[in-house]
C-alpha cells in the first residue's frame, strides 16, 4: 500500500538517508527499528514531505507523492504523528482536533471527536483543556487523535512510546492494536523492541541511513545476530 | 478635572488607529514571521483611497463609513498582490531579506502614490454626523473621537471572535505556533498566509482610512507611522493582539499627557517607557518567548581569513584609488569620495550584522549623529575640522553606548525594530529641534580646514581614513573579539556556556560600529559642506542594508562592492522622476533572485565551477 524506494535525504551538506526503501501492506503494522540517529525520523519526514527527498520515490497505492508539499501528501491519505508530538499548546483539545479535520474518505473509517474519545477516554474529560497543560501521555494521545481526524489511510507513528511511563506505553500498544483492528495501516518507528514486538507484524531495521534488515517480527525475534548487530546499544 | 478626562479620551481616540495598524503587523508576523515594513504604506494607501472614494460619493453617513470600509478592503487586495508577488518567494530567506524586500515595496508604493495623487498634502473630509464636539464639563471633545474610542475595542472584540470562534482562526493560531505541523496535517499553508496578509493589510488600511478627518494626508504618513507602530509592537509583544491594544493605549495617553508636561520631549518620554518595559519584559508586555523557526544557522557561511589573493586584490584596489586623482575629473572624485564614505558606513554595519548577526535597521542613526556631531561643533563653537572629526565618532560611539544597552537585550526582528525606533527618535529630535539643528533647513557651511579644502587633498584624506577604518574593522573581525562575536551569532547558548558574556560583546561591537559609522558621517558632512536630517532617516539606514546585501552578508569585500553598486545605481536613475520606484523594484528583484549578493553569488559561481572541474 505504502511503498518507499531509493530515498536519499540531506540536512544541508549532511547525507542522512542512503537509498532507503520500505513497504507496508494494507492493514499491516510495520516497525521501523534502529538506534538513536539511525535515520528513523528522517525517513518518516521524507515520506510526509517535511524533508524533501533528493532522490527516490514514495507511492501510496501507486500514486507518486515524493516532491509534493506536506499538505498534499497528508490529503492523499498519509497521517503523520511526530516524535516531539508538537501539540498546539495554546489550543484546547477540541481545537487541536479541529486543525486535523479533513473530509471523509470512502476507503477509510471516518473519525469524529466522539469516536476518538471512545478510543482515548482520558481526552474526553479534558475537551477544553489547553494542549500545553496536559501530561506527556495525554499529549501523545492527543497528537494521534489529531492526525486521525484527517481520516488517514496510513499513519506514521514516530516513536510513540518515547518518554512515556510504562503503564502508558502499554496503553499505547493497545491503542495501536485497536487501530490495526479497525483496518488502519501503520508505519511505526521504535527503539523499544518490546513495544514493537507487541504490535508489529514485520520489522525493517535502519542503521546510519541504510536499510539493513527486513523480515517478520517473529523472524527478528529468532535472529539474535541481527538484533545484536543493529539494535542493542 | 474635566480637562484631564478629555485629554485622556483624546489619547484613547488616537490609540485606535495605532492599534489597528499595529495589530495587523502583529498578526502577519505571528504566522509568516515577516516584519512587514510596508505596513505603513498600507496605512497611507488606506488614507488616500478613503479620501478619494468619499469625495466621489454624495455626503452622508453611509457613504463616509462605506468609503472607509471599501478603502480597507482595497488595501487588503493590494496586500494580497504584494504577498503573492514578493513575500511568497522569500518566506524561507533570512529575515534581513524579508525586511529589505518589504522596504522595496515601501519605495514602490511611495512613488506610485506620488504618481497618482501628486505631492501636495490633502485634507480629508469631516465625518458626516460626527462633525461637532461633545461638551464634557466645559471641555470639548470631537464627536469623531468618541467614534474612534468605540472603534478600537470593537475591532479588538471582533478579532477575538474571529480567532476563537471560527475554524480559520483556530488554524491561524495553530500556524502561529507551528506552521510546519499545520501543513503536515493537510492544511494548505499558502492560503493561510495569503488570507492572514489580507486581514493584516485591511487593518492597516482601516487604520489609515479612519484618520482622514484627523490629520492631513501626506506622503510622509508611511514612515512616520511605521516607527510608532514598531514601538507599539515592541512594547505590547510581537504576535499579541491584546498587547498591541494595551501598548497603543499607553502610547496614545503618553502623547496626550506628555504634550501637557513636556511639550518638547514627548519622544523622550516614549523612549523612557519603552526602555522600562524592555528591561522588565524583553518580549514586551504580553509577548511570548520567540519560537525557533526554520534552520537559519545553516545559511550562514563562514567568514574566512583573507588569503593572499584577497590581500593582493585589496592592495591593487587601494593603489588604483590612490592613482585615480592623477587623471580623473572633479565629478568622478566627488562620486568616489561618496562611495568610499558610504563603504565605511556599510562596513561598520557589516561588522555587527555579518559578524554579529545583529540586523540593525537604524544604523543611519550613528552616521547622522556623527555628521551632526561634527557639524554642530563647527557651527556652534567654531571647531576646526580635525577636532570635529574626533567628536564625530565619539558622539556616535556614545549613542551606540546608550542605544546598544537596550538593543542587546533583544534579538532577531525585535532588535531590528528597536534599532529602527531609536534611529527614528534621533531623526525626530534633529528634525524638530530647530534652534540647534536648523531642523529641515539643515546646517550649512561645514567646510574642511584650509589644508584639506582642495578636492585632491580631501580625496586623499577620505581614502586614508576609510582604508584605515576598513582595515581596523577587518583586524577586529579576526581577533578573539570577532571570533567570540561570531560564536554568539551562531549559537548564543553555547557561547554563553563557554564563558562569553554575549551581551557585553554585542554591546561593545555596537559602540565600535557606531563610532566608525559616525566617523564616516563626520567626513560626509565636510565633503558636502552641509548636513540635513535625512543623514539619519530610514532610507539612509536602508541604504546601508542594501549595500551590505548587494555585496553579500557573508563576505568582507561585500560592503565595498555594495557601496559602489548602490551609488552607481542611484547616480544612474536619479535623473528619472520616479527613481524610488526603480530602486524599489531593483531591491525587490535582488532579494528574490540573488540572496547571496554580488560578491557572494560570484564566490558561489566560482566554487561551483571549481567543483565541476
Amino acid at each position: 500500500m505504502l511503498e518507499a524506494s531509493g530515498i536519499d535525504a540531506f540536512y544541508g551538506q549532511a547525507h542522512i538517508l542512503h537509498g532507503v526503501g520500505l513497504s507496508v501492506g494494507r492493514g499491516e503494522v510495520l516497525a521501523l527499528l534502529g538506534r538513536n540517529g539511525a535515520g528513523k525520523s528522517t525517513t518518516m519526514k521524507s515520506i510526509i514531505g517535511l524533508v524533501r527527498p533528493a532522490a527516490g520515490s514514495v507511492r501510496l497505492d501507486g500514486a507518486e507523492l515524493a516532491g509534493l508539499p506536506p499538505h498534499e501528501i497528508a490529503r492523499a491519505g498519509i497521517g503523520y504523528v511526530p516524535e516531539e508530538r508538537r501539540v498546539f499548546t495554546e489550543l484546547t483539545v477540541m481545537e487541536n482536533l479541529s486543525v486535523g479535520l479533513q473530509p471523509a474518505r470512502d476507503s477509510t473509517p471516518t473519525w469524529t471527536p466522539e469516536r476518538l474519545f471512545e478510543l482515548f477516554p482520558n481526552l474526553a474529560e479534558m475537551r477544553d483543556r489547553q494542549g500545553g497543560r496536559m501530561s506527556g501521555g495525554e499529549q501523545q494521545m492527543l497528537t494521534i487523535a489529531r492526525t486521525l481526524m484527517g481520516n488517514p489511510r496510513v499513519i506514521l507513528l514516530d516513536e510513540p512510546s518515547e518518554g512515556l511511563a510504562p503503564v502508558i506505553v502499554d496503553q499505547m500498544a493497545r491503542t495501536v492494536q485497536e487501530l490495526k483492528r479497525d483496518g488502519l495501516t501503520v508505519l511505526l518507528s521504535e527503539q523499544n523492541l518490546h513495544f514493537a514486538s507487541a504490535v508489529a507484524d514485520r520489522a525493517t531495521i535502519i542503521e546510519k541511513g541504510i536499510i539493513r534488515y527486513s523480515g517478520t517480527m517473529a523472524a527478528l525475534a529468532a535472529d539474535e545476530e541481527a538484533r545484536a548487530a543493529y539494535l542493542t546499544v | 478635572m474635566s480637562f484631564f478626562v478629555v485629554q485622556f479620551l483624546t489619547g484613547l481616540a488616537s490609540a485606535a488607529s495605532l492599534f489597528l495598524v499595529a495589530c495587523g503587523l502583529s498578526i502577519i508576523f505571528g504566522v509568516t514571521r515577516i516584519v512587514n515594513f510596508a505596513h505603513g504604506s498600507f496605512y497611507m494607501l488606506g488614507a488616500y483611497l478613503a479620501a478619494t472614494i468619499v469625495a466621489t460619493l454624495p455626503v452622508g453617513i453611509f457613504s463616509y463609513w462605506g468609503s472607509v470600509l471599501v478603502a480597507a478592503l482595497v488595501v487588503g487586495l493590494i496586500g494580497i498582490v504584494v504577498e503573492i508577488v514578493v513575500l511568497r518567494r522569500i518566506y524561507h530567506a533570512p529575515e534581513l531579506f524579508q525586511l529589505v524586500a518589504t522596504f522595496g515595496v515601501v519605495l514602490v508604493v511611495q512613488d506610485l502614490t506620488l504618481a497618482i495623487w501628486g505631492p501636495a498634502d490633502k485634507l480629508g473630509p469631516l465625518a458626516p454626523g460626527l462633525d461637532s464636539a461633545v461638551n464634557i464639563g466645559g471641555q470639548l471633545l470631537p464627536e469623531y473621537d468618541v467614534a474612534l474610542i468605540i472603534l478600537g475595542p470593537a475591532v479588538l472584540g471582533l478579532l477575538w471572535l474571529l480567532f476563537h470562534r471560527t475554524r480559520w482562526g483556530t488554524l491561524v493560531r495553530a500556524a502561529t505556533q507551528d506552521r510546519e505541523m499545520v501543513g503536515a496535517l493537510g492544511v494548505n499553508q499558502r492560503r493561510i498566509f495569503t488570507s492572514v496578509f489580507f486581514l493584516g493589510a485591511c487593518l492597516a488600511g482601516l487604520g489609515g482610512a479612519v484618520q482622514i478627518p484627523r490629520e492631513p494626508i501626506s506622503l510622509m504618513m508611511d514612515l512616520n507611522v511605521i516607527a510608532e507602530v514598531f514601538v507599539v509592537v515592541v512594547i505590547g509583544g510581537m504576535g499579541s493582539i491584546l498587547g498591541a491594544f494595551l501598548a497603543a493605549v499607553i502610547i496614545g495617553e503618553l502623547n496626550a499627557f506628555g504634550i501637557l508636561i513636556f511639550p518638547e520631549i514627548t519622544l523622550v518620554l516614549l523612549f523612557l517607557v519603552m526602555a522600562v518595559v524592555l528591561v522588565i519584559r524583553p518580549r514586551g508586555l504580553l509577548g511570548k518567548p520567540e519560537l525557533t523557526v526554520g534552520a537559519q544557522p545553516a545559511q550562514i557561511a563562514a567568514i574566512h581569513l583573507p588569503g593572499p589573493a584577497t590581500k593582493l586584490a585589496m592592495g591593487v584596489l587601494f593603489a588604483v584609488l590612490a592613482l585615480v586623482p592623477l587623471f580623473a575629473g572633479d565629478f568622478l572624485l566627488v562620486l568616489l569620495i561618496e562611495v568610499m564614505l558610504l563603504a565605511l558606513f556599510a562596513a561598520s554595519l557589516h561588522f555587527i550584522m555579518g559578524n554579529g548577526g545583529m540586523v540593525s535597521f537604524g544604523h543611519a542613526a550613528y552616521f547622522g549623529i556623527g555628521a551632526y556631531g561634527a557639524a554642530l561643533a563647527v557651527v556652534h563653537s567654531d571647531s576646526p575640522m580635525e577636532l570635529a572629526l574626533v567628536l564625530a565618532p565619539t558622539a556616535a560611539g556614545l549613542a551606540g553606548l546608550v542605544f546598544g544597552w537596550f538593543c542587546v537585550r533583544l534579538s532577531g526582528v525585535y532588535f531590528a525594530m528597536l534599532s529602527l525606533a531609536f534611529a527614528q527618535i534621533a531623526w525626530s529630535v534633529v528634525f524638530q529641534w530647530y534652534e540647534v539643528t536648523g531642523g529641515d533647513d539643515g546646517l550649512l557651511g561645514i567646510w574642511p580646514s584650509e589644508w584639506a579644502s582642495d578636492r585632491f587633498a580631501f580625496y586623499y584624506l577620505s581614502l586614508i581614513i576609510v582604508a584605515g577604518g576598513v582595515l581596523m574593522l577587518r583586524r577586529m573581525i579576526f581577533s578573539p573579539f570577532g571570533y567570540a562575536l561570531r560564536a554568539g551569532r551562531d549559537s548564543p547558548l553555547r557561547s554563553d556556556a563557554i564563558g562569553i558574556n554575549l551581551r557585553h560583546q554585542q554591546w561593545a561591537s555596537i559602540v565600535i560600529a557606531g563610532a566608525f559609522a559616525g566617523l564616516a558621517g563626520g567626513l560626509y558632512a565636510f565633503s558636502k559642506g552641509s548636513v540635513f536630517p535625512d543623514a539619519m532617516s530610514i532610507p539612509r539606514s536602508v541604504d546601508a542594508l542594501v549595500m551590505v546585501l548587494l555585496g553579500g552578508v557573508d563576505t568582507l569585500a561585500g560592503p565595498l562592492v555594495g557601496a559602489a553598486a548602490l551609488i552607481g545605481l542611484e547616480d544612474a536613475i536619479s535623473r528619472f522622476d520616479y527613481w524610488r520606484l526603480i530602486l524599489g523594484l531593483v531591491i525587490i528583484l535582488i532579494c528574490v533572485t540573488a540572496p547571496n549578493g554580488i560578491v557572494g553569488s560570484l564566490k558561489l559561481a566560482f566554487a561551483g565551477r571549481r567543483e565541476r572541474e
